[in-house]
């Protein structure tokens, strides 16, 4: 645990070669071993720390697949006797399954809507300073509103526009709080690319549109794709927006989820089957972008 | 926060010639001369609509109902002047909400950072499968916090949850430890969960930030003969702060409405025990109907995280 700097294998090399004293050798050699066994900690403690972290999910995919029995034995058991689906398709027998699809519509509309609609803002924003400052902290302002506050006075105006438990609800909401994200991350990712091209995109006749959609877009390629995610994932994991909105017709996983608490018997088999079905298309998301995951949790600030 | 690497005049300078450059073509063209002054109003129009109808409709509704006196059983909409707010002063489960809010950030944040801090250091320098490493510890942080909140109680369970389990070992007798339940373990549960989930957070962040310090300064020190914590006071510290203070300032606002988790693994209970201002919020208005009240609740935690954000904001250089 130390800076690269410290490394006293690195740090002596050069010295080492300069002087060659005799006793140098043996010198060098008791500090690579200081070294390697520093590794072998350090890689110990490495292991250990990311075995605790990945415990919790592994004891949820893991209860999944369990029989009933296996989940209720006593002292626990800590793996499945053999893989077994049947908790998953009792989630699609009783048509339980449809709140993943939900979930999957009311956070794929959104995040559409609020890419298209904060990358148009944050392009205004980057290359014409519209509003300036002002108007750029007020949108990550609105990114920090606690939820709760938000959506209570949301939900008496629903209900006067019959917008409860709908789809459209749902969407509208997530579109809104997920737009101050898009265009303060977009901004950024369009304050990077040069304006040289799209300067002789105009002067070749392109319109102003044509500029956004031709040059700005694929540009931003990478930004684009990792903001939306980042977008889809804030959407798809909200909880309380849609326990607050959402009855039975628009039902996301993440209720269906709070459904199964203190259910009949067989209510730990759901809701860790259900859990790994909310889980499991995230983790595969993240895993491709990784590169941008510093970047779009830290709103920006670190370029990682 | 536009304080740009490129200096002060060059953007300026080129956004000019682009606008020179479009009126140009636009004058031989001579078609939508108004549309086209105002391109860059049409671009921020939508996104900026749909932020009012949620940033500034919710605050002046919510103002409107709280001065009324609406309730499940009352719907008259006359006005009944600061009674919500009166009782709002004197609604003592409302303060404790409030207090335990601030206990749970007052615990976790620093843990999580602390914690996070370590672990970035500890996968700072190279190290075998490094990058395995990382993408496993990244998994808890984007996973839902409902999620999150269920898998604790899985492993929480009392009698076949693998905690009990695990301490049952040391102790080598049968644990039933009721953590969701007992008034003295509910706390060390949830904040258990929290830290669990966001601690990846803090170090990611904080791993980015330390592969950024400027390796000769480091170099400089370890010549100057300076020990390993003066040198990460010294150097280390002030050059991660900025970054540090936006993980702060993220979480600390993430925590501040800390909701799912706790409603997941204990609901708010026992009792009251464990109610944050936003699970508070959610039972007064969704659960007991009490509409006005709520209202002026909501007003009130809107207008003390509105303060703390500007003063935050302009604390924290957030990107550029």
């Amino acid at each position: 645990m130390s800076y690269p700097a410290r490394d006293p294998a690195r740090s002596t090399g050069t010295q080492g070669k300069a002087l060659s004293k005799p006793s140098e050798g043996r010198e060098m050699s008791s500090l690579r071993r200081r070294t390697a066994t520093r590794q072998a900690i350090r890689f110990a403690a490495a292991v250990a720390i990311t075995l605790i972290f990945v415990f919790p999910i592994y004891w949820l995919f893991m209860i999944s697949f369990k029989t009933p029995d296996e989940i209720y034995s006593f002292p626990p058991k800590w793996y499945p006797g053999q893989i077994h689906f049947e908790n998953y398709a009792v989630l699609f027998k009783d048509g339980d399954a449809i709140t993943v699809w939900n979930s999957l519509v009311v956070a794929g509309v959104s995040t559409f809507i609020a890419m298209f609609l904060g990358t148009i803002c944050a392009y205004s924003l980057a290359r014409f300073r519209t509003g300036g400052e002002y108007l750029a902290n007020w949108i990550i302002s609105q990114r920090m509103i606690p939820p709760i506050a938000v959506v209570f006075p949301i939900f008496l105006l629903f209900v006067w526009l019959h917008l409860v438990d709908t789809y459209i609800g749902v969407i509208i909401l997530y579109t809104a709080f997920n737009l101050p994200y898009v265009i303060w991350m977009m901004r950024g990712y369009i304050l990077d690319i040069p304006k040289a091209l799209e300067e002789s995109a105009l002067v070749d006749g392109c319109s102003r549109w044509q500029v956004i959609w031709k040059v700005v877009f694929p540009m931003c390629r990478a930004g684009l794709f990792a903001t939306a995610i980042f977008t889809f994932v804030f959407a798809w994991n909200d909880f309380l927006f849609a326990l607050v909105l959402t009855r039975t017709e628009a039902t996301t996983y993440t209720v269906q989820i709070t459904h199964y608490f203190g259910g009949q018997s067989n209510f730990w088999a759901k809701i860790s089957a259900m859990s790994v079905l909310g889980t499991l298309p995230i983790f595969i998301a993240v895993a491709f972008m990784q590169r941008y995951l510093v970047r779009g949790m830290s709103l920006g600030a670190v370029k990682g | 926060m536009e304080r740009g690497s490129a200096g002060l005049g060059a953007p300026f300078l080129s956004v000019l010639s682009l606008r020179d450059i479009s009126g140009a073509t636009h004058l031989m063209q001579s078609r939508g001369a108004f549309a086209e002054r105002n391109f860059k109003y049409l671009l921020v129009g939508p996104a900026i609509f749909v932020l009012l109808l949620i940033g500034i409709f919710p605050l002046v509704y919510l103002l409107m109902v709280s001065f009324q006196g609406i309730t499940m059983t009352e719907t008259s909409t006359d006005f009944v002047g600061a009674r919500n707010y009166a009782q709002l002063f004197h609604d003592a489960r409302m303060w404790e909400a409030l207090l335990h809010t601030v206990i749970f950030t007052a615990i976790a944040l620093p843990v999580e950072l602390v914690l996070g801090l370590a672990m970035a250091q500890l996968f700072l320098e190279r190290l075998p499968g490094r990058q395995i490493f990382v993408a496993l510890l990244v998994l808890p942080v984007v996973v839902s916090p409902i999620v999150s909140g269920a898998t604790w109680a899985l492993l929480f369970d009392h009698r076949f949850g693998p905690i009990n389990q695990i301490i049952g070992w040391f102790t080598g007798d049968t644990t039933a430890i009721l953590w969701s339940i007992n008034p003295k373990l509910v706390y060390p549960a949830i904040i258990a969960a929290e830290i669990w989930q966001w601690t990846p957070f803090m170090f990611l962040l904080l791993l980015a930030a330390l592969a950024n310090v400027d390796k000769s300064q480091l170099e400089a020190a370890a010549i100057d003969g300076a020990g390993w914590w003066r040198t990460f006071f010294r150097i280390v510290l002030p050059a991660i702060w900025p970054v540090m203070a936006i993980a702060i300032l993220i979480r600390g606002l993430d925590l501040f409405r800390l909701f799912d988790i706790v409603w997941a693994l204990t609901k708010g209970g026992p009792g009251t025990m464990t109610e944050t201002i936003s699970i508070f919020t959610y039972v007064k208005g969704f659960q007991q109907f009490e509409t006005s009240y709520t209202a002026a609740v909501a007003f009130l935690v809107i207008i003390l995280l509105s303060v703390v954000v500007m003063l935050a904001l302009k604390r924290v250089e957030l990107a550029r």
